[in-house]
């Protein structure tokens, strides 16, 4: 067999493909991307990026039902707009496998939250399975469709950022072929009408007792003998940590972290002198084995609940001495995260920042404006938050007696993900805001992936375009105008006019992402002779400008290897000591 | 072998992520067990970077903790200083000196620290400093500068250079193939 290098996604794909897989159904977010990503080069599988979590999941249903092994894929706060389905899929159970894939984000790399997605495994009463490498990511998912099809139940599989985005060596295998089981239909299992729903949660109860049972023999949990003075139950990365940190204990590795093999618990326990348990986020093992009234030692008393852990912090915590630390270099400039050099959002940020407004934020690479230089975004809550937040925003401040019309900035594929319904919203409900589409043609946080609104497929094939304008004019809006993000002067002037207009608008920025469509101009130079060093181009907030305080006033340069010709910071400059011809 | 620890740091958008894919391919072609680590998604808007590679006889952790690391490769000298306390009392920086300025710097906020190069030196046995970008420029394109650091690290990776340049071949996209070996050439030569 192939060796090859797969990060735990990538592994998951090809899991997914040996397993006989057939379609798959996603959102791009960070760290579960590439998931479908790989999909989507495989030919004889649908992969789509769907328009949202729920959508995806429901289009995974829909497979599942139709009699094919279906896959969904989110990070895991996009499990919360998929919970609905998902709840319910548990009552209706599957015709083919249904595995819902979802990457945590302890540490929060690129997350708003860092909720720990196990607890839907428990309150949805289904499988939860966790690799903890690669190989394994490849192999659990082929297991999570087994189980799905011999227990009739959705299985979550459940990765953290380290194993999603870690990469190391997994064997590639062949596909097996499967053929379809055709279409299900069974009015009492898949119309969750209440006299049929009453029954098939009395089923759920009792796949979760069989489940158990299947657990406490189950391959995915091993146990790795060893010094039992100091045992641990592990699952996912920890387990990597701890058999780093502690190469010679006895551990009880879990590939199932629910529902927990009791009896096998019950043993392990009783075979080790001290118990610690090890897992990242919540304590999900650890409660649920309290619960059994077995003894923890060391669990949640000594690590922490938030951030992610390393084999030095699970060494450090168990054992209870500090290891030698090299201090870092301190008093170190940070550098956080911010907008490329040619970026469409950065024109928007200069202006809202210079018009001082209150501005309802969303998920995305223009959730960064709320960073200085320009600080104009004052809410960030979850993805299409921005317009229905900033309509109760403007209600809530007219009901003090304060008319102000507070601005939404919104993404075009966050628009299309969930910000729809907020505008439908306001509309109806007779609200007041600007709503600001930042159309950059791609979901660009994650790494440019296709949606409804770029006209292409996840495949790269041609698809129909979804006009945002004629939508937002369908859905009621009278004022939609486009606007040019990168033309400060009229960007003012007409953000001036909506504020004087009364009643809602909707103005859309249509410029590509920089580095999804590779847009490279020429770059700008300063003449330091012309250049007054009074810093008004500083305000642009873009890293290839920097500022020397030589000479009387000091001046001005642009990094001509960073530089991308967007002319924002030349159009702040009153000395035209900018050029680029 | 004992575990090789390395890590790459730099800022969004450098390419460090290549740099990091060769020396796992580089180590899988040579039969080694290998884990790699690396950052997507909001970090790589021009935020700091680090990738992590670690390769021996069995690897469990991707990650590198701190007093680990062997060798660490920068792609800029302030994400070069910021990683300084991972490195073990004998470890290598090899990286590049060409400055890239933090937001704060570039509105005049904050000052890039004038002394990097002094902090650096005086943090490690072993500091290879040079100007990286200059050679990427040289080559075709500043975007080979990971292939640079790369050719300039070889000497202190425990591979055969045989195995990184079938390594090079895996991985890189046959398009920009040939400027990224000139690349790698060019980075060799000053590592000797």
């Amino acid at each position: 067999m192939k060796k090859a290098i797969l990060s735990g996604n990538e592994a998951i794909a090809r899991g997914f493909i040996e397993a006989g897989g057939k379609l798959a159904a996603a959102y791009p977010g960070t760290p579960s991307t590439e998931v479908l990503e790989t999909l989507s080069c495989e030919e004889g599988i649908h992969a789509e990026w769907s328009v949202n979590e729920k959508v995806a999941l429901e289009v995974a249903i829909g497979g599942a039902l139709s009699g094919v092994r279906s896959l969904a894929c989110m990070k895991h706060v996009g499990v919360n707009v998929a919970a609905d389905p998902l709840m319910t899929a548990s009552y209706t159970g599957v015709n083919a496998g249904l595995v819902l894939f979802a990457a945590d984000d302890p540490g929060m790399f690129s997350s708003q939250n860092e909720q720990d997605t196990r607890h839907f495994a428990r309150l949805g009463k289904m499988p939860c399975i966790e690799p903890s490498d690669s190989a394994e990511a490849k192999e659990y998912i082929k297991a999570a469709f087994d189980l799905s099809e011999s227990f009739d139940t959705p299985v979550i599989l459940r990765t953290t950022t380290r194993i999603s985005h870690c990469k190391s060596v997994v064997e590639v295998g062949i596909a097996e072929p499967r053929a379809g089981r055709g279409l299900a239909r069974d009015f009492g299992k898949y119309v969750m009408l209440p006299n049929n729903a009453k029954k098939r949660h009395v089923f759920v109860e009792d796949r979760l007792l069989r489940l158990k049972e299947w657990a406490e023999t189950s391959p995915l949990n091993q146990v790795i003998d060893g010094d039992t003075s100091l045992g641990f139950i592990t699952s996912g990365i920890s387990f990597q940590y701890v058999r780093e940190a502690f190469p010679k204990a006895a551990v009880l590795k879990l590939g199932m972290t629910f529902p927990l093999p009791e009896k096998l618990i019950r043993k392990f326990a009783s075979s080790v002198t001290k118990l610690a348990v090890v897992e990242e986020l919540d304590p999900f093992l650890e409660e649920q084995i309290k619960a059994m009234g077995i003894t923890i030692h060391l669990g949640k008393n000594v690590l922490p609940l938030a951030g992610e852990f390393s084999q030095r912090l699970v060494q450090e915590k168990i054992s209870g001495s500090a290891l030698k630390v090299n201090e870092p270099v301190s008093g170190l400039l940070v550098r956080p995260p911010t907008f490329c050099p040619g970026c469409s959002h950065r024109g928007l940020y200069t202006v809202l920042s210079k018009l001082k407004l209150y501005v309802s934020g969303d998920i995305g690479c223009y959730t960064l404006g709320a960073l200085p230089p320009f600080s104009a975004m004052h809410t960030c809550i979850c993805m299409g938050a921005s317009i229905s937040a900033a309509h109760g925003t403007a209600k809530g401040l007219a009901l003090q007696g304060t008319q102000q019309k507070p601005v939404a900035v919104i993404g075009d594929s966050t628009f299309l993900h969930s910000g729809i319904t907020g505008l439908i919203n306001m509309i109806y409900n007779n609200g007041d805001a600007i709503v600001i589409i930042m159309n950059n043609d791609t979901t660009g946080m994650t790494g440019g992936q296709e949606h409804a609104g770029t006209g292409r497929s996840a495949k790269g094939t041609e698809a129909p375009r979804l006009d945002i304008a004629k939508l937002c004019q369908a859905i009621g809006v009278t004022r939609v105008r486009e606007i040019d993000a990168y033309n400060i002067k009229d960007l003012e002037k007409t953000m001036k006019e909506e504020l004087a207009a009364p009643g809602p608008s909707v103005l859309i920025s249509n410029q590509p992402c920089v580095l999804r469509y590779r847009v490279s101009k020429k770059a700008y130079v300063v003449e330091k002779e012309t250049c007054k060093g009074c810093k008004l181009c500083l305000k642009a907030g873009c890293i290839a400008l920097s500022f020397t305080p030589e000479g009387k006033t000091g001046f001005v340069e642009i990094d001509p290897l960073l530089c991308n010709g967007c002319g924002v910071c030349s159009q702040l400059c009153t000395s035209g000591a900018m050029k680029n011809s | 072998m004992k575990t090789f620890n390395i890590l790459i740091s730099g800022v969004g958008g450098q390419g460090v992520l290549l740099t990091s894919k060769v020396i796992a391919e580089a180590a899988l072609l040579s039969g080694l067990d290998v884990k790699q680590s690396e950052v997507h998604g909001m970090a790589q808007r021009g935020g700091s970077v680090l990738s992590q590679v670690r390769f021996g006889e069995k690897v469990f952790s991707p990650i590198v903790s701190e007093g680990e690391a062997n060798l660490l490769i920068g792609f800029e000298p302030l994400e070069t200083a910021r990683y300084l306390h991972f490195l073990k009392d004998d470890g290598v920086v090899i990286y590049n000196t060409r400055p890239i300025g933090t937001i704060g710097v570039s509105i005049a906020a904050e000052k890039y620290p004038a002394d990097i190069n002094e902090t650096i030196k005086a943090r490690a046995k072993t500091v290879m400093p040079f100007d990286g970008t200059q050679l990427a420029v040289t080559a075709g394109d500043k975007r080979t500068l990971n292939l640079v650091l790369l050719g300039a690290a070889l000497k202190f990776l425990p591979l055969k250079e045989s195995a990184v340049l079938d390594a090079i071949k895996n991985t890189v996209p046959k398009k920009v193939l040939e400027i990224n070996q000139r690349a790698f050439a060019a980075g060799r030569a000053q590592g000797k």
